[in-house]
């Protein structure tokens, strides 16, 4: 364990000041995305990427995930994947739905 | 990401090693997480729990989302704000965005000077931490009482698919009740901190075991994962 906390010492201010000014920029760049009012498959994408790089950035440096070992790593960063696949098993359910409901219940 | 980006600049003979230590990390018949003293590795897998929890309010909010026949809500009117007589969309969520990323700032250096022994600052960061977390609440208290106000409901709101009101209850809700939870746990460890525990090897109330300054990172990442559940409400939630 001394082992462990030594090893987290050696991070440098400096890197997290980084990380944190580089948190800032992204979410003023996904406020923007709001403001200048983008829209269809850009705005997704461009949505989707900022919270992907900021989750990433919070996750490897301020958790400090890129220290561990691939043992913790694999074990916590693998299943929320299967997230993944229950997003398609309900996406697919929600489009059922909402054939359904526009043609049985008229809307739509 | 930036994980496997700082991993690709390790030497390939060196990744194999990693690979068969990670192989006999799992096979040997011992310790699992040899990096990680218990508390981290509890921590980390209460945290992948949480993240099941987070992860089905999200898709549940996707499902109604995607299954109404009624226009969803425009969030970026609904959280409008008029500053000034100039009309912001979404400022409120902006600046409760900004507040959290700082307090997620502030509890990194916390646990940097924690490892470093730096008693006070340690402390005075963690106290810190908890008064942006105290700001987020208290932003989303207003963020709820202004909607109430304007008529959303659980089951209706003046704008359009019911469900909105459900699914913003719902999430906010549990994110702010978890960000509350986490300022007091701040509040806890900065009084032990402040107090030399760490240094001293004063025994816990409930646990009867002398706490160290891990103990400092530990609640640091129950911290970042508060922000890193906003990060995809805000982006999920808000701005989609």
């Amino acid at each position: 364990m001394a082992a462990s906390a030594s090893h987290s010492s050696g991070h440098s201010i400096r890197l997290y000041l980084v990380v944190w000014f580089w948190l800032f920029v992204l979410s003023a760049c996904s406020y923007l995305v709001d403001y200048f009012h983008l829209q269809g498959i850009l705005r997704w994408f461009l949505i989707l990427l900022f919270m992907v790089v900021k989750a990433g950035l919070i996750v490897a440096v301020f958790m400090h995930m890129a220290w561990e070992r691939l043992a913790l790593i694999y074990a916590i960063l693998v299943p929320p994947a299967a997230l993944l696949v229950f997003v398609a098993i309900m996406s697919a359910e929600a489009a059922y739905t909402l054939l359904t409901r526009s043609t049985l219940l008229g809307g739509g | 990401m930036t994980d496997t980006a700082l991993r690709s600049a390790i030497r390939p003979e060196a990744r194999a090693t990693q690979w068969r230590r990670l192989s006999s990390d799992w096979a040997a018949d011992r310790q699992t997480f040899p990096g990680a003293s218990w508390r981290k590795a509890m921590m980390w897998i209460f945290l992948l729990s949480d993240t099941f929890v987070f992860g089905c309010f999200l898709i549940g909010y996707m499902t109604v989302r995607m299954s109404t026949t009624v226009p969803w809500p425009n969030p970026s009117e609904v959280f409008a704000l008029e500053i000034g007589g100039t009309t912001l969309p979404l400022i409120l969520i902006a600046i409760m965005t900004f507040v959290l990323i700082s307090s997620s700032g502030t509890m990194a250096m916390a646990v940097a000077c924690g490892y470093r022994r730096r008693r006070r600052a340690t402390a005075l960061l963690m106290l810190l931490t908890a008064l942006l977390g105290t700001t987020f609440v208290g932003m989303q208290a207003f963020e709820w009482t202004k909607l109430i106000h304007e008529g959303v409901r659980p089951w209706e709101n003046p704008w359009g698919a019911e469900q909105f009101g459900a699914a913003f209850f719902m999430i906010t809700g549990f994110h702010g009740t978890h960000v509350t939870i986490g300022v007091l746990i701040l509040l806890v460890v900065a009084r032990k901190v402040w107090r030399g525990d760490y240094d001293t090897g004063r025994r816990g109330f409930f646990t009867s075991q002398p706490g160290r300054y891990e103990n400092v990172e530990i609640a640091g990442l129950y911290w970042h994962f508060v922000d890193l559940v906003w990060v995809f409400i805000f982006a999920l939630f808000y701005l989609w």
